[in-house]
């Protein structure tokens, strides 16, 4: 009685639409209407055939840089970050405010506002001249090379609070015992970061792993905000989101939406971001120890 | 022993650990404060000052453009929409996820642990990926253009995390309370509303943030089912402002402080609420 008015709106918009997207990919679609029955067709093709294959690899090339570059500089700044305030540094309280801050906005105005100081004429450019390091200067989200590094590190800049302050709490549990006899013992600041503060906080660092799994494989808004939904320049920032996007409401082969495909990659982002949380966690809970 | 990082007490390592640290943080603190700064002055500016100028103050203080996007660019429009489908989604969550929540913690029936997983899998599920399968459903409700289709997938998106932190909470309530509530004759309804509703205020507060942010900034499924300038919401609109006035830097300026000076003033009043509430899933106890 209580549970069934909640559980209908997740089963139909939830669960309903996983299983109708699974029945959707193994059929042939004339825009919205369903055709015949075509088993992995679209999968095959979206493996195999042109031009799906190299937008898929490019794409997926793509998120993968996402979650390294992620993982290596957001969560590990969040990490230490997190570890500073929890261990009380002078001022912690405003860090913690103003760091956490960026994570409420929106990330499609954080996208325009970067955006326009990424502009050839615009902050970044013009504090390069400033510092006398014109030759530095970038055209930073026309030029392939740099496009997807800066949107990612806009992206940083608006999360990082997050893993911070997830990192900071999971510190604070840290029994004071723990840390008071490793310093008895004589081990080095660095030491007991590493060897101490580390391995106890994995269940956290298990929750940032997954969270920046699924993160960076449902990169859309900082894609079309900063680089539009092609993924200029020449698809050099796309991603799976955005190539999912484009094949669903149609701008990839005829201009048509192609539902067949369009289902059989969602099918592959639910896989994907099933598979490698599960790899997480069940490899994490090994590395865990007791406190 | 004095475990925090205090210049007091501490010896010179521990004295040079703190100055990195100090150092670190402080440039990062300026690497966020600085571009909200100047995007705020630069929504004062002409787009010939914010270009010959970048790091200049504003010649003059006017809220004249202000006034251009608030009433002629239809921001009021798109706020008093976001703030409208915020409320409503938002309601609906925490009034049927509570309900749910109550279900599963308190009663013991056969499918209890699917019911709950049911719920779980919301979380995990990416929503995105299911665009194609909810437009159909959408379309078939004939709900596009409706302020319906995203209330629902945003009531979608808000009740599994609503279920996994308020079961947890609701679990921890005596189930004496209940007994000698359904002794004096109280309704399985009115012990949830009347009893267990109250007890559990703090973690609904908590429940709110988590989702009201993402809700508010939610930009996708607008963006897939509001399509009409009548019923864009404020990142939907921000974005087809931002395509039709791309060399404006002046007003552009002044449509992003508009988008995120809102939040930047909530969050100074209660930024305690937010950090618990944002890392509320990912934070146990």
């Amino acid at each position: 009685m209580f549970i069934l008015p909640g559980l209908a709106v997740v089963l139909v918009f939830i669960v309903a639409p996983l299983f109708m997207s699974m029945f959707n990919s193994l059929f042939s679609w004339n825009q919205l209407i369903r055709g015949s029955f075509v088993g992995f067709g679209n999968f095959k093709r979206l493996f195999s055939g042109y031009p799906y294959r190299d937008m898929f690899t490019n794409a997926l090339k793509n998120n993968v840089t996402w979650f390294l570059m992620t993982m290596l500089i957001q969560n590990t700044l969040g990490l230490f970050f997190g570890y500073f305030l929890s261990r009380k540094v002078p001022g912690h309280a405003f860090f913690q405010r103003v760091i956490f801050l960026p994570v409420l906005f929106s990330i499609v105005a954080v996208g325009y506002l970067w955006g326009l100081y990424l502009r050839p004429n615009g902050l970044l450019n013009a504090f390069l001249a400033l510092i006398g390091k014109k030759s530095w200067q970038q055209p930073w989200l026309g030029d392939a090379r740099f496009a997807t590094p800066a949107i990612i590190l806009v992206n940083i800049w608006r999360w990082v609070g997050f893993p911070s302050l997830v990192f900071m709490s999971a510190v604070d549990n840290v029994s004071s015992e723990c840390l008071e006899s490793a310093y008895l013992d004589g081990a080095g600041e660095w030491t007991v970061f590493s060897k101490v503060v580390v391995p106890l906080i994995i269940p956290s660092i298990t929750i940032i792993t997954v969270l920046t799994i699924i993160g960076s494989l449902n990169v859309f808004e900082q894609i079309y905000t900063m680089a539009g939904l092609d993924g200029s320049p020449n698809f050099a920032t796309d991603t799976i989101g955005t190539l999912f996007y484009r094949t669903a409401f149609g701008s990839v082969d005829a201009g048509s939406p192609e539902i067949g495909i369009g289902s059989a990659i969602s099918v592959i982002i639910y896989l994907l971001t099933f598979v490698f949380s599960l790899l997480t966690v069940s490899g994490n809970k090994k590395k865990e120890v007791e406190a | 022993m004095n475990l925090d990082f205090t210049y007091k007490n501490s010896n010179t390592g521990k004295k040079v650990v703190i100055t990195i640290c100090l150092v670190l943080l402080s440039l990062y603190v300026l690497l966020i404060l600085y571009p909200l700064f100047n995007m705020v002055i630069s929504s004062f500016k002409t787009t010939r000052e914010i270009l010959t100028e970048p790091f200049g103050m504003p010649s003059s203080i006017s809220f004249k453009s202000y006034k251009t996007l608030w009433v002629d660019k239809h921001f009021s429009r798109y706020f008093l929409n976001s703030l409208f489908v915020t409320v409503v989604s938002m309601a609906f969550v925490l009034l049927l996820g509570s309900m749910a929540s109550f279900g599963v913690s308190r009663y013991k029936f056969k499918c209890n642990t699917l019911v709950y997983m049911l719920f779980l899998s919301g979380i995990m599920l990416p929503l995105k990926a299911a665009i194609i399968p909810l437009f159909l459903i959408i379309k078939k409700l004939n709900l596009v253009n409706n302020f319906l289709s995203v209330i629902f997938i945003f009531m979608a998106m808000g009740i599994p995390s609503t279920v996994f932190i308020l079961s947890g909470f609701m679990k921890s309530i005596p189930v004496d309370l209940e007994h000698a509530a359904r002794i004096d004759g109280c309704s399985d309804f009115r012990i949830y509303w009347q009893i267990f509703m109250p007890l559990c205020s703090s973690s609904i507060a908590l429940v709110t943030i988590y989702n009201v942010v993402p809700i508010w900034n939610d930009f996708f499924f607008p963006l897939v089912f509001l399509t009409s300038d009548a019923k864009k919401t404020l990142p939907v609109g921000l974005s087809s402002f931002f395509g039709q006035n791309s060399t404006n830097w002046g007003l552009l300026f002044v449509g992003l402080t508009i988008a995120i000076l809102p939040m930047v003033i909530v969050y100074l009043c209660m930024s305690n609420y937010f950090i618990k509430g944002m890392t509320a899933g990912a934070v146990k106890g």
